[in-house]
């Protein structure tokens, strides 16, 4: 019926020396290896098409697969520490101190009858992911700084987190910036634990690392000290789109 | 008297499918896939993220455990019958067209799927796993030093190693499927040799 039969009969009766048959194996790894290849090259235009794509598919996946694809949309959840406790409006606290005038201790409530602003930004990863248009609202750094009184030898800010790990610092011109929040609410919900709550950092023009969950700490200094990830390589001025190596769009 | 699993010569009903060396290499590949995969899983999954975090001692163990993953094979090239196999994997010969135009209509007659010591599917399935390797080890390496490669290479290098990473992992899911549904082939695998009647039945042109 087909020639296959006659064709088997071929096959040696003995052991068949492997150099028998079309090297077909090597023709496939070799291919493998070419395609990984070309999707390097293509992967910026490939990326953009999939993020456009995946990003209107997960607003209505319900089962929110998607959001496990890669550059699916949506935060990625990132811990350096082993485990953090949870803190609860009765047992957090933001303690404000190192060469300001009148250090102290925020409570939530505190913070919450401080004067809110809200900001709508992307958020961007320098691992690649972006969130776009997140609402973060909460106090403005400077408005902490100011009320502390920062000392004229102070010339950067240290931030510690309550995961007892974590660190992250800027100069004092950049904490001073109007887009820089102690976040209390997110996506217009209160800060959850998994993100950083009740309280983290919000640097929008910085890469999301700079904006450091479960703040705890915030320690005026006399120069920079560099952050967790940042004594692991990453910059210390991570502007989105003017460091780490990356061409982001700028997010503020 | 007791015949050990690796003593050179089997009982006379069961047939030596692999040496040591290919033993040792598949055991060892397995274990640091294993170690990349679940790295990786905890690291990619939100919901594992959470429960492990430690994120820079994930990171350094999934990046060693990359770099080690190609090594057995590499050593395993000391040995001819490891050698061997692998021309074996190379080689297509007639019968391996007809395996995968079975294969692809699901046909799973015996009889529609001739086989040598390989079949076609392993074959396929050994060339592109191998390739894989190359392209999330090449990858990889522009994410981990981000220095040595220009800087837009490094987002596109995180796109491919992400896609090619899920597709491994659906393969990687396949291939262990397989084996849990066939455990002389595992056998095979774990001491060495296989009953006669399934090597005729599964690899009827084998001639060890």
């Amino acid at each position: 019926m087909n020639p296959e039969p006659s064709e088997e009969r071929r096959t040696p009766k003995e052991r068949p020396a492997p150099a028998e048959g079309r090297p077909i194996g090597r023709r496939v790894l070799l291919g493998t290896i070419g395609l990984g290849a070309l999707g390097v090259a293509a992967a910026p235009t490939l990326q953009r098409g999939l993020e456009s794509f995946l990003g209107s598919v997960s607003g209505k996946d319900p089962t929110g697969l998607t959001g496990l694809l890669p550059n699916g949309g949506g935060f990625r959840y990132y811990s350096v520490a082993a485990s953090v406790p949870h803190k609860s409006a009765a047992d957090y606290r933001l303690t404000v101190d190192g060469l300001v005038d009148r250090p102290r201790s925020f409570t939530l409530a505190d913070l919450r009858a401080l004067p809110q602003t809200r900001l709508v930004k992307d958020v961007q990863c320098v691992t690649g992911w972006r969130v776009p248009g997140t609402p973060f609202e909460g106090v403005r750094l400077s408005h902490l700084l100011d009320a502390a009184g920062v000392r004229g030898t102070g010339k950067a800010v240290r931030f510690t987190c309550f995961d007892g790990t974590y660190s992250e610092s800027l100069t004092l011109d950049q904490a001073r910036r109007a887009d820089v929040l102690v976040a209390l609410r997110m996506q217009d919900k209160d800060i959850g634990h998994d993100h950083g709550g009740p309280v983290r950092l919000y640097v929008a023009p910085m890469y999301f690392y700079k904006s450091a969950k479960w703040l705890s700490g915030i320690t005026v200094t006399d120069h920079v000290l560099p952050g967790y990830w940042e004594k692991l390589g990453y910059d210390v001025d991570a502007w989105v789109g003017r460091s780490n190596g990356r061409t982001d769009a700028p997010t503020s | 008297m007791r015949l050990r699993a690796d003593t050179p010569a089997p009982p006379d009903s069961r047939l030596r499918r692999f040496h040591p060396a290919q033993r040792w290499v598949h055991r060892t590949t397995a274990a640091l896939m294993g170690v990349c995969v679940l790295t990786a899983a905890f690291l990619y999954v939100p919901q594992l993220a959470v429960l492990v975090g430690r994120r820079a001692l994930v990171v350094r163990v999934h990046e060693y455990a990359g770099l080690a993953l190609p090594v057995p094979v590499l050593l395993g090239l000391a040995s001819r019958a490891f050698r061997t196999d692998l021309g074996f994997l190379n080689r297509f010969g007639p019968h391996d067209r007809v395996w995968l135009r079975a294969a692809l209509v699901r046909d799973k007659r015996p009889s529609s799927r001739p086989a040598g010591k390989f079949n076609a599917g392993q074959k396929v399935y050994a060339a592109w796993i191998a390739g894989a390797t190359v392209v999330m080890l090449g990858t990889g390496l522009m994410m981990w030093f981000t220095h040595l490669t220009p800087l837009v290479w490094r987002t596109s290098a995180t796109f491919v190693h992400d896609w090619l990473a899920l597709t491994v992992g659906i393969v990687l899911a396949g291939h262990i499927g397989m084996a849990l549904g066939d455990p002389e082939a595992r056998r095979g695998l774990r001491t060495g040799t296989v009953s006669r009647e399934w090597a005729k039945r599964e690899h009827p042109l084998w001639r060890p």
